[in-house]
């Protein structure tokens, strides 16, 4: 491991270290390039993990002070918590579940294909599916996704068992379960999956693939990577000709320090990566850095989302095994005679007992209630997630008076479902229904949707810089050596989960970053 | 039932020494014949929990309103419990938690019309339901949503096995025993492996 001191200006610094800044840390080490690699929570691994929901929670998640608006039912049900992600080494690629699945071609044009939607902000991607191919084949060898590569898929569970008897019913021709970054085989010093039932909440067997367990041990064997946990970045400076220079955090102690820096790439999440942009403004940018369009912070989306769990005369143990088993993606295309644009995929999904308890129907209580609960041995689960409409004023601010730990303003997530995002939903929720209700199902509970888990768009790349907030290789449109290196990127949502091509860009953004080094661009 | 990474939450038994320490109350019960299930958890079939700051009678109400909330009628008292001692431990904290919960309490009696703990189950349960959106049900319910069901006696109850690394995960242990649907074909769900 790398000692590189504060002083030291050659380094790049990269903020956050998960899906996004934990590939590009390694991706840059394995290139020869100094990294510090800055990241607010603690190192925990395997050993460390818990097979506990509410102790899991408190261990990985991000639950510093949040503040939520908008017309969404999260910002009612866990006002302080509108996302679901993690403050730990590895970032929320410690508790994703692991559905690896490449945006569609028609998806990175969403405008061409859409059209205009009103009150959607829709825009083309800066980048074809054809020019990201070969780093998506080098995202999935990385991550070890099943069905690819030759590596077989994982076997399905219980719950699967109740989708696909469902789906087939109903005449879905495309079930199965699903290209996971988790092990079915013993591959890449990690072991096979041995259905714990706990992905959500750390892998313990180090079978599901995550910038902790991949990545930064990887970064770390190359001497290049100066690793700091705890450290806490408050904002990010810069030099009179405006370009970034150093980055200032709180450690693991409670001081301040300055690390100088020669490159800078924010990986904190969408809501942590336009806060820091937002909270680092100056009399040079006094909207925030690389905010002259005022994209900074808009066009957050977070899928659109819900659960379907159903109950059945007969067991099923859904907790046993993985917690995301299967996949109809059918739904997936976009098809407009079904009443709005874009797709959605269904995964299976289960929850333990206490999160079942929690999120069947946040608030809820009584009788109803406690029949769902009473039958939670016999429920069966699944998760809807699709493409949800980029608009302007779903958004990421910074708080006028409320101020975290450490001082600075807290960001405030805006959100509210777009008519199309709704109405996928509703044509979501009758599937999902009609799936368990053709399995048998005597009960069906169509649940509302969770703190956020994929947040997207809110720095995102557009060909134009009055559009956005970074070119097609992340790097932002009026600031050279800064970059933005996660979710935040994504011109649009599409329906596909978004960690294998939030890692496929990081490996593209390292090969650009290297190369401009090496031309003295930067 | 072999949860060994978690320690079963259950109600804290009373030494005599306790009993004569604490100026409050105490909340005892016996586990319901037939909760065979609890029983192999519990060390002993009577329990008992010792309340820092309410009486045992508050507590004890307190226990009946959560039956009404979150009403499980075949769940032990000794579950329901966990969410008094939760809430004792929040009243001990803030005198203001402490207030609220005894101000709902005497508003139950109002709208009984008397003790309210007297009423016959269903009775309570509809008077609990006229109190929703209050700060004190929601007080009561909040902390029952996580407190009633994250501990091993509620999940050897609703029949969830929770921590599975310690056992070698399911993947010897019924994780696709499913068998009142056709497996799926391997094409969709290939061999374990």
């Amino acid at each position: 491991m790398a000692n590189i001191d504060l002083n030291d200006g050659s380094a790049v610094v990269v903020i956050g270290s998960g899906a996004g800044g934990g590939t590009l840390a390694n991706e840059l080490c394995q290139k020869g390039i100094k990294v510090v690699l800055l990241e607010a929570g603690k190192r925990e691994s395997a050993g460390t993990f818990q097979n506990n929901e509410w102790g899991a929670f408190g261990q990985l998640s991000w639950l510093d002070k949040r503040t939520t608006s908008g017309s969404w039912r999260v910002s009612r049900d866990f006002s302080g918590l509108p996302a679901w992600i993690c403050k730990t080494v590895g970032g929320s690629t410690v508790h994703w579940a692991g559905a690896s699945l490449r945006i569609e071609e028609h998806e990175f044009k969403a405008r061409t294909n859409y059209g205009d939607v009103a009150g959607a902000n829709l825009l083309d991607w800066p980048l074809t599916l054809q020019e990201l191919e070969p780093y998506y084949a080098k995202a999935e060898d990385k991550m070890g996704v099943t069905r690819t590569n030759g590596i077989p898929g994982l076997p399905g569970n219980n719950n699967f068992k109740v989708m696909y008897a469902g789906a087939k019913k109903l005449g879905y021709k495309n079930c199965h379960t699903g290209r996971m970054a988790i092990n079915s085989r013993n591959r890449d010093g990690r072991p096979h999956c041995r259905q714990l039932g706990f992905c959500f909440q750390g892998c313990k067997m180090d079978a599901k693939w995550s910038t902790m367990n991949s990545e930064i041990p990887k970064a770390e064997k190359t001497g290049n990577l100066d690793l700091r946990p705890s450290s806490h970045v408050l904002r990010i400076e810069h030099d009179k000709s405006g370009k970034v220079n150093a980055v200032v955090y709180v450690d693991g102690d409670g001081k301040q320090q300055q690390q100088k820096a020669r490159i800078v790439c924010v990986a904190g999440n969408s809501i942590e990566s336009p806060r820091l942009l937002l909270n680092s403004e100056s009399s040079m940018y006094p909207d925030g850095l690389a905010n002259s369009s005022g994209q900074v912070g808009r066009n957050y989306m977070r899928h659109m989302t819900g659960s379907v769990y159903a109950t059945f005369d007969q067991p099923v143990h859904m907790w046993r095994g993985t917690t995301m088993a299967g996949i109809i993606t059918d739904e997936a295309r976009h098809d407009p005679s079904r009443g709005f644009v874009g797709g959605y995929e269904m995964e299976t999904l289960s929850l333990g007992l206490p999160f079942m308890a929690a999120f069947l129907d946040p608030g809820g209580w009584g009788r109803d209630f406690c029949r769902a609960m009473d039958n939670y041995a016999n429920m069966a689960g699944m998760w809807l997630v699709g493409e949800d409409m980029p608009q302007e004023n779903n958004r990421i601010t910074v708080h006028a008076s409320e101020k975290d730990q450490y001082g600075m303003p807290v960001p405030n997530v805006h959100f509210s479902d777009h008519p199309n995002d709704i109405a996928m939903r509703e044509h979501a929720f009758k599937q999902g229904r009609a799936i368990y209700e053709a399995a048998g199902a005597n009960q069906v509970y169509p649940v509302p949707p969770y703190p956020s888990t994929h947040n997207l768009g809110t720095c995102r790349m557009s060909a134009k810089a009055e559009d956005g907030v970074v070119n097609q290789h992340g790097q932002a449109h009026e600031i050279d050596n800064l970059f933005v290196s996660d979710g935040s990127q994504f011109t649009t949502g599409a329906a596909q989960n978004p960690t294998l091509t939030i890692v496929t860009l990081a490996i593209r953004q390292a090969d650009y970053i290297a190369g401009q080094m090496a031309a003295k661009a930067i | 039932m072999k949860q060994t990474s978690v320690k079963v939450d259950s109600p804290v038994r009373v030494s005599r020494r306790q009993f004569l320490k604490t100026g409050s109350g105490v909340l005892m019960g016996t586990l319901a014949a037939g909760s065979g299930v609890l029983a192999t958890l519990a060390p002993s079939r009577s329990w008992a929990l010792t309340l820092s700051t309410l009486s045992d009678i508050e507590g004890d109400k307190i226990l009946k309103v959560t039956r009404g909330i979150f009403p499980h009628d075949t769940l032990d008292d000794a579950v329901y419990a966990l969410v008094v001692k939760d809430l004792d431990a929040a009243a001990a904290k803030d005198p203001a938690v402490a207030s609220l919960l005894r101000d709902g309490l005497q508003q139950l009696d109002k709208l009984a019309g008397g003790d309210w703990a007297y009423l016959d189950y269903l009775a309570r349960e509809n008077l609990v339901i006229k109190m929703a959106g209050t700060d004190f049900f929601e007080k009561i319910r909040g902390t029952s949503v996580v407190s009633l069901y994250n501990n091993e006696m509620a999940w050897a109850h609703f029949g969830y096995e929770g921590p599975s690394y310690q056992l070698g995960g399911y993947f010897d242990r019924g994780f696709q025993d499913l068998d009142w649907l056709p497996d799926p074909p391997a094409d969709a769900s290939p061999a374990k492996a």
